[in-house]
């Protein structure tokens, strides 16, 4: 079905909503003002950690445009109670109650303590800066290394101390590894916390229908029905009265899968006072609030045998959470995935790995794009280039040594999880082939004698994408769907309305559900509508976050597509008196299988089905609809595959790093849309460099975000970005008929890994190192002895 | 992220903004280019009552050459001094900046006599008016005032300028032919602010340097000239020990401050650094020439 020629599965289409987006015809939330729109602004906290002794709103109340003041108080009494932002999947984590506005603490600085609504944006911002809110500083928890440490305050006294969750994963035997291990690797790597930038900051617009009791808020996410049940159920409103509707998202990256307090403040607003309310994060904001994430310090080590196979390796993650566990998705997911990745793409049988996740007086953590997965990756690519170093063996000789062989599938990893259908060998040889290595071995030597330092990285990865029923969300409790789903019909005039449960934020998610529609069904993809984002309309579903729309939405809407498009050939074999199965669906036209000849085109079945019924025989009870919805079953992610590789360029004077070239291959099974999936891979890269290399949220020891703008919060710009050359192997899943794997991190989670093995291939000359992120001028200076 | 309240008036003359800046004080702005007062206004990092808008003032920009001193007004936009002949043929050293500073946006409405204005310490023009001999023109009601480079800037965002003076233009004497000059800055991203920065102006004959003027920005908390760098290196013939010495007399010419940037020492150890690819720079095009 799908690999019809001409099919529009593996074809380069441009994005549907591309045209609009340029042209400037995009509608975004904050493009939605509906008549008496009030604006929100909140009064946040200034201080790591602090009591909040009094607040007196009085002169607020009293200036120009200002409808309401609410404390954190006022708003908790219209919710049914505070998160807890737990999941009965991780054993013996714990968060303590949060609520969506401080009410006699505040635990970081930007925590929302006091909402105004007024008719603009910049009266509310006005009266904000009137509320007197008198603190007591508390001794604030800054540093994760210390936040265990008995000296150390605990921030949530009911919980006893800072501990948040921890976790061991333990195979085989490690330290029996070490003790016969030929060469053993020891290193502790250190990774900067920073946040999503996404270009359109978070944003809502709430309104609540006395009449009807329907609320209805229009935001900036990647999982409406999540949105729907949460802020149900937070501000008891009967969910099938909520109509969540994301219009064009700019940009999420997994930070629009998190509920946000002053969002539902905003919201209880919007039901307080039967008018709109709107609240968009400025950019202050977004650094301030907005969930951060990769704070982790990683001790690790690895045991290799003088020919270079990996025996062993163990890891130990201290996590630095915020002040709560993010509801619902919790904090830990960053921890756990790494437990869940480092050293995947190699075989070897002992592995343990632990963590402890603690909280820290800063903004809370949650996921972010290739969670876990840039720090894994790191962690163990950095100590196969060290023990490939260390054995004198060239690395990519010693990944070829150490990759999974492609025909050893299905097999468990040393993780405990499961790998099926993948690709290491043909990838790793694919990127040998397409970064012309030797060669590019040779130049470099060459150009080493002329004093220009540069280096080449390689870093293999694996990547959990597309996550089942049984792994975390749902199944820890969370009202967060791993099915997705697709509702597909056949109008009357032959068109095709496609609803589904995925979302698109700009990477092309409904152009890709529409070219898997068309060609399964037959239609031309003019004729194919995608509905996506709206709770009223489509079937429920998990949206779009950690890799999974193509894979699980995709593989939905073959489903639904395949469904409708066998009722159609049987109402066209009834009225044409032909057999089903020797009919076929080719470019809105019912043909003849054999020779193609159109027999009856799908605007007249949709005619008869919908108006002229009578035409088919009383058994006949046509639907011309199809609803479909896909689940993994066992497995917890469909994990994919792949390599990268950089070159990169030194100044060993300055410490500045030039990025040369930078290679992906990798497999994410069967490609939909080859340039859509290119630039989910070159987009997701930019993303990992920008952590590598620029971005960081820097607290000081009061817990002071200190470089909370553009200005200062340095994000990957084009100017400095490497080519970045993408290549797909292209395994198709056995878990579903599609094939389809995720994509859309797979170039984040392995960049910052080879990066900054290719820093360290230019440094390692000189004796230099370095195991930090992000690798400013100065981490290489000092790693040069320079500073 | 919305300004407070302020007062805004766009002034039609000349006079019209020396009045209204006499008038108000220390209350009153002046928007030029607005690509820094505009931010702080809506992070309410400053809360100005009047904004005087001296956009429309025609006699504020434009860039002329009378007398071997090149005439810039200081409503000239980045933009302009970047593509202008004169400042090419004359004022290199400027030339060479201008595509440091920010991007094409900014560029096309940040105006010379904002920045130097302003005298943020990483910005470009304050170095390279210092480092030229610049003079700064300021007017007030009460008349007009010739104030040299050298005196003007006088610390972090502290300039000679009295509240009620505008800045008007800046006079730059023309780079003698015999001079060479490099600018070299040191900044993570293109177009962000600067790590570490140099404008050198040197008289080199015969690889011996016999003038040298070094001012270093992005570093200090004004654009700060290295008198025992220069010392160094003056009348001494270009070498790998003189090199070494200029870096050495670096370390009691500057203080770098610590910012998010890097360290002191960091910085002080780039703007080492970047003399010796300053000076080798100036060889190289002195020898060209």
């Amino acid at each position: 079905m799908l690999d019809k020629p001409n099919s529009y599965v593996g074809r380069t289409l441009s994005r549907d909503a591309a045209k609009r987006a340029v042209a400037g015809r995009g509608r975004y939330t904050d493009d939605i003002a509906p008549a008496r729109t009030l604006h929100a602004a909140f009064v946040r906290s200034p201080y790591g950690h602090a009591k909040i002794l009094s607040i007196d709103v009085e002169a607020a109340k009293q200036q120009p445009g200002v409808t309401l003041v609410m404390t954190g108080a006022e708003l908790a009494e219209m919710c049914t109670g505070p998160w807890v932002g737990t999941l009965v999947c991780f054993d013996g984590m714990k968060s303590e109650p949060q609520h969506p506005m401080a009410i006699d603490r505040a635990c970081w600085q930007g925590e929302p303590v006091v909402m105004v609504v007024a008719s603009t944006r910049a009266e509310a911002e006005d009266a904000a800066e009137l509320v007197i809110v008198e603190y007591e500083e508390l001794p604030v928890v800054i540093d994760k290394e210390t936040a265990l440490d008995k000296s150390t305050p605990v921030i949530h006294p009911d919980l006893g101390d800072n501990l948040a969750f921890e976790k061991m994963i333990e195979t085989g035997d490690v330290e029996k590894a070490v003790a016969e291990a030929d060469v053993v690797i020891e290193d502790t790597f250190t990774f900067g916390r920073h946040t999503a930038v996404s270009l359109e900051p978070r944003a809502l617009l709430a309104e609540y229908d006395p009449g009807t009791e329907r609320l209805t808020i229009h935001t900036s996410s990647q999982c409406p029905h999540m949105i729907q049940a949460v802020f149900a159920r937070t501000l008891g409103v009967p969910e099938h009265n909520v109509r969540i509707v994301a219009p064009d998202v700019g940009g999420s990256f997994g930070l629009k899968i998190h509920t946000f307090g002053d969002e539902i403040a905003a919201t209880a607003a919007a039901i307080k006072l039967a008018r709109p309310v709107k609240f968009v994060a400025d950019r202050l904001e977004s650094f301030a609030t907005d969930i951060h994430a990769r704070e982790n310090c990683v001790k690790a080590r690895m045991a290799v045998s003088k020919d270079g196979i990996i025996t062993s390796l163990d890891i130990d993650v201290r996590s630095g959470a915020g002040a709560y566990s993010q509801y619902p998705r919790t904090s830990v997911f960053e921890a756990n995935q790494i437990l869940n990745i480092t050293g995947g793409p190699y075989g070897h049988e002992n592995y343990r790995a632990t963590t402890q996740v603690v909280y820290l007086n800063k903004v809370p953590t949650s996921q972010y794009r290739a969670v876990g997965h840039p720090i894994g990756n790191t962690v163990g690519e950095s100590l196969v280039d060290q023990a490939a170093a260390a054995c004198n063996i060239d690395p990519m000789e010693f990944r070829r040594r150490n990759v999974m062989r492609d025909d050893s599938y299905p097999r468990v990893s040393a993780a405990g999880i499961e790998m099926r259908d993948m690709s290491h060998q043909q990838c790793l040889e694919t990127l040998v082939e397409r970064m012309s290595y030797d060669a590019l071995r040779e130049e470099q030597a060459e150009l080493r004698k002329q004093g220009i330092q540069r280096g080449i990285g390689i870093a293999a990865f694996i990547k959990g994408t597309a996550p089942g029923p049984a792994g975390y969300y749902g199944a820890g409790g969370a009202p967060i769907s791993s099915q997705d789903s697709c509702t597909i019909k056949l109008e009357p005039s032959g068109g095709v309305i496609c609803m589904v449960g995925v979302t698109d934020q700009g990477q092309g998610v409904d152009t890709v559900m529409g070219q898997i529609a068309a060609a399964t069904l037959g239609v031309p993809m003019e004729s194919v509508r995608v509905i996506e984002g709206d709770t009223d309309a489509v079937p429920y579903g998990g949206g779009t976050y950690a890799s999974r729309a193509t894979a699980i939405g995709g593989e939905a809407t073959y489903q639904a597509a395949m469904t409708l498009r066998a009722e159609i050939l049987e109402i066209a074999g009834v009225l044409l008196q032909a057999e089903p199965d020797t009919l076929d669906i080719l470019d809105g036209h019912v043909v003849d299988k054999g020779d193609t000849s159109s027999r009856i085109s799908l605007a007249e079945i949709g005619r008869i089905g919908h108006f002229q019924v009578a035409e088919l025989p009383n058994h006949i009870q046509p639907t011309l609809s199809a609803t479909h919805r896909f689940r993994l079953r066992d497995a917890l992610y469909i994990f994919t595959n792949g390599i990268q590789g950089a070159y990169v360029e030194v100044d060993t004077d300055t410490g500045f790093i030039k990025l040369l070239n930078h290679w992906v291959i990798e497999d994410c099974g069967r490609v939909i849309n080859p340039q859509l999936a290119d630039e989910q891979v070159r987009g997701g890269c930019v993303q990992g460099l920008g952590g590598a290399l620029y971005e960081e949220c820097v607290y000081d020891t009061a817990g002071q975000l200190q470089n909370a703008t553009l200005a200062d919060y340095l994000t990957p710009m084009a100017g400095e970005m490497p080519d970045i050359e993408v290549a797909h192997i292209q395994t198709h899943t056995g878990v579903s008929e599609l094939g389809a794997k995720g994509v859309g991190e797979s170039g984040t989670g392995a960049a910052p890994a080879v990066v900054m093995n290719a820093v360290n291939d230019a440094i390692r000359p000189f004796g230099g190192k370095v195991t930090a992120q992000p690798m400013s001028p100065e981490t290489i200076l000092k790693a040069l002895g320079k500073v | 992220m919305k300004a407070p309240k302020f007062e805004y008036v766009r002034a039609g003359s000349r006079q019209q903004a020396l009045e209204l800046l006499d008038q108000h004080g220390e209350d009153g702005r002046i928007l030029a280019g607005g690509q820094s007062l505009m931010p702080t206004l809506n992070m309410r990092l400053s809360q100005p009552g009047t904004l005087i808008d001296i956009n429309k003032i025609a006699d504020l920009s434009g860039i002329t050459l009378e007398n071997n001193v090149v005439r810039i007004g200081a409503m000239t936009r980045h933009v302009e001094v970047a593509n202008s002949p004169i400042i090419a043929e004359h004022l290199p050293l400027i030339a060479e900046a201008m595509e440091h500073v920010a991007h094409h946006a900014v560029r096309n409405r940040g105006t010379i006599g904002g920045s130097v204005a302003l005298a943020d310490p990483a910005a470009e023009m304050p170095a390279c008016v210092l480092a030229l001999g610049a003079t700064l023109i300021v007017e007030s009601v009460k008349g007009r005032r010739e104030i040299a480079a050298d005196d003007y800037f006088q610390g972090l965002y502290e300039t000679a300028r009295e509240s009620n003076e505008l800045l008007v233009e800046i006079s730059v004497p023309i780079e003698k032919p015999d001079d060479v000059s490099v600018f070299l800055e040191l900044a993570q991203r293109h177009g962000d602010f600067a790590m570490a920065g140099l404008a050198c102006v040197a008289r080199i004959s015969n690889r011996t340097f016999e003038d040298l003027r070094l001012v270093y920005f992005g570093s200090e908390d004004k654009p700060t000239i290295a008198t025992g760098a220069m010392a160094a290196v003056v009348g001494q013939t270009w070498s790998a020990a003189c090199k070494e010495a200029a870096a050495d007399a670096l370390t009691n010419d500057l203080d770098p401050m610590t910012n998010l940037q890097g360290s002191s020492e960091m910085k002080l150890h780039l703007q080492k650094v970047l003399t010796g690819r300053a000076l080798d720079a100036a060889i190289e095009r002195a020898e060209a020439a």
